[in-house]
């Protein structure tokens, strides 16, 4: 079950190509007694930068928060609905949640380093997933901290305390904890919203960097970046979804008027 | 939009700048803040007097007595007499039961914090009953806990382990180490329980759920991320619990001490003699007051250096692991 979890996708499985990596059909979710995800259905493809947009308390991080499960560790969550991740129904009862964590990657919106190194922070998930052997932990770290266009600055103090790191670093560093482990999907939670612009600009680079063999899906209050580096944009309004298409669109000509009105500004 | 001109945004020009000056000067002598200012003080003062008048009483009177003789001898006969008593049993005593005690209290307490903070749900009944428990633990008299393991560790459990080994003589079922400690361990469980949760919720939620993420068991996350970061925390408890336990003497004494002993204790199933207790002798068994107090002294000064030199130890060894844990972790 674990190894097919996410097998069968368009691409490995062309008798299957019109299905979509991610297909969310009809959820919702409850905090106790509040609907806080009205009837969501959307389709999300591979390999593709989609952004969830919509003024806060709308849903999307929780949405987002659905995708690897995080809302299982809160109490009183109720979901509805079905969720599938490569054609499995990741809520099944026989799904295995840490496969499913590994294989759909976070970065969170406040920089969470371990208090440990550099080395031991981009280590820690590929010693989880059984990675011990010495040469091949500094491999996979090299190429980590590579793809997250870290390594340049941080090869020559790889040993010393990953909290010494500027808050932009710290972020990068976060990210290629997250690739290290080869994740099909990496979810972003407004991954740039604490960092300064300079800093902001080479995480968005990094982003488009990572579609080429990542699929991603981004929270963000910043419509300017969800314009920049997406490809699809999902606009969410009190729990529903009001708008789902290529991001262009979405930015230039939306369908509905309150899509319109929030990227133009007018709320929000 | 109009652009404002700069006699539009910024404040009049006054000419009467002293206006401005006067605003901050305090108008009169504030009775009220030079009182409780001062009050404050005098109670910081009162409290750091009295424990100076303690502590120089005892060194004054103490210090005199002590020798290599007095902390290296074992008594033979008369330990009322300063020519021929020592306090080694004594030492050799309170330094055991304080640290089998700390070998039970720190994993008990950790595990129970552990349950409370990471797994209980905080609003369960349970865990509502379980925290009340902790706090009436921390609210009984010490002697209620000497009672208590004399009637459960000894009565029931060493009791029992003597039927079961089928011992002909009493081994387990009389006051001995092992139970002396155990009572401590109990008394001193809410100490270590409470720091050690207050340094689990002092961990950035942000950190537990960025191991989840990455495919981390809970118990992968508390053990590799929650626990070293809260080390230093658990090491504050268990300071706290050796400091109360060192001194405690009503714990101790239905359940291990012993008046007199010939020789050291060397199993966990001996009884032992012990500094508190040994005041509570000198100063209330003596057929020699005169005589004796000389020892008395000394025996309180062996007591505070010895509970002093455990808690610098365990200071140490704290600042050894936040200073690693800072610097790499």
């Amino acid at each position: 079950m674990a190894e097919t979890l996410i097998a069968p996708t368009a691409a490995t499985n062309p008798a299957n190509a019109a299905a979509s990596l991610i297909e969310i059909e009809n959820l919702s979710l409850y905090y106790g007694a509040t609907k806080a995800l009205k009837n969501i259905s959307v389709k999300l493809e591979e390999k593709l930068v989609t952004a969830f947009i919509g003024p806060s308390g709308c849903g999307k991080s929780t949405l987002l928060r659905c995708l690897n499960r995080m809302n299982d560790l809160i109490d009183n969550v109720r979901i509805e609905g079905l969720m599938k991740i490569g054609g499995h129904d990741i809520y099944a009862a026989d799904v295995d949640v840490i496969e499913l964590r590994k294989r759909v990657g976070m970065v969170f919106q406040k920089s969470n380093p371990f208090p440990k190194s550099i080395y031991e922070n981009v280590a820690y998930g590929l010693r989880l997933h059984g990675v011990k052997n010495k040469s091949d932990l500094d491999a996979r770290i090299e190429q980590s901290l590579q793809q997250s266009a870290l390594w340049d600055e941080v090869k020559d103090r790889l040993h010393s305390s990953a909290l010494g790191l500027s808050g932009g670093q710290q972020q990068r560093l976060c990210i290629a904890r997250a690739i290290a482990i080869k994740p099909e999907i990496i979810l972003m939670d407004e991954p740039a919203s604490a960092l300064d612009p300079i800093a902001t600009t080479r995480v968005e680079d990094l982003i488009l960097d990572l579609k080429k063999e990542f699929t991603i899906v981004i929270v963000t209050h910043n419509m300017q970046q969800a314009a920049r580096i997406s490809d699809q944009t999902a606009f969410f309004y009190l729990g529903e979804l009001i708008e789902f298409g290529a991001t262009g669109k979405i930015f230039t000509n939306p369908a509905q008027k309150r899509t319109e009105d929030y990227v133009s500004g007018r709320f929000g | 939009m109009n652009t404002l001109t700069p006699s539009e945004y910024l404040p009049e020009k006054t000419s009467d700048t002293t206006r401005l000056t006067r605003h901050f000067r305090a108008e009169k002598f504030d009775f009220w803040s030079f009182f409780f200012s001062g009050l404050t003080g005098l109670a910081t003062l009162f409290i750091l007097g009295i424990l100076a008048t303690i502590l120089l009483n005892i060194i004054v009177n103490g210090w005199s007595a002590i020798s290599w003789h007095f902390v290296s001898t074992i008594p033979k006969k008369d330990f009322f007499d300063a020519n021929t008593t020592g306090v080694l049993p004594m030492i050799v005593g309170t330094s055991f039961r304080v640290i089998v005690m700390t070998i039970f209290v720190i994993p008990v307490g950790v595990i129970t914090a552990i349950y409370l903070t990471e797994y209980a749900a905080n609003t369960s009944i349970i865990t509502r009953i379980i925290r009340a428990a902790v706090n009436n633990l921390a609210g009984v008299p010490s002697i209620v806990f000497g009672l208590f393991g004399l009637g459960f560790f000894i009565n029931f459990i060493g009791k029992n382990m003597d039927a079961l080994l089928h011992n002909p003589t009493a081994v387990w079922g009389q006051p001995a180490l092992i139970w002396a400690s155990l009572t401590l361990a109990v008394m001193t469980l809410p100490v270590v329980i409470v720091a050690t949760e207050e340094s689990l919720k002092a961990i950035p939620p942000g950190l537990r759920e960025a191991s989840l993420a990455l495919g981390a068991t809970k118990l992968e996350t508390i053990l590799k991320i929650v626990l070293p970061q809260a080390l230093p925390g658990i090491m504050t408890g268990g300071i706290l619990a050796v400091s109360r336990a060192a001194g405690e003497v009503a714990p101790i004494l239905f359940t291990g001490v012993a008046y007199y002993m010939a020789s050291l204790p060397a199993h966990l199933s001996d009884q032992f003699m012990d500094l508190g207790y040994h005041i509570f002798v000198l100063s209330t068994q003596s057929p020699n007051i005169e005589q004796t107090r000389p020892i008395l002294y000394a025996t309180v000064l062996v007591l505070l250096m010895l509970t002093f030199a455990l808690n610098i130890v365990a200071i140490l060894i704290r600042a050894r692991v936040r200073k690693k844990l800072r610097a790499l972790g």
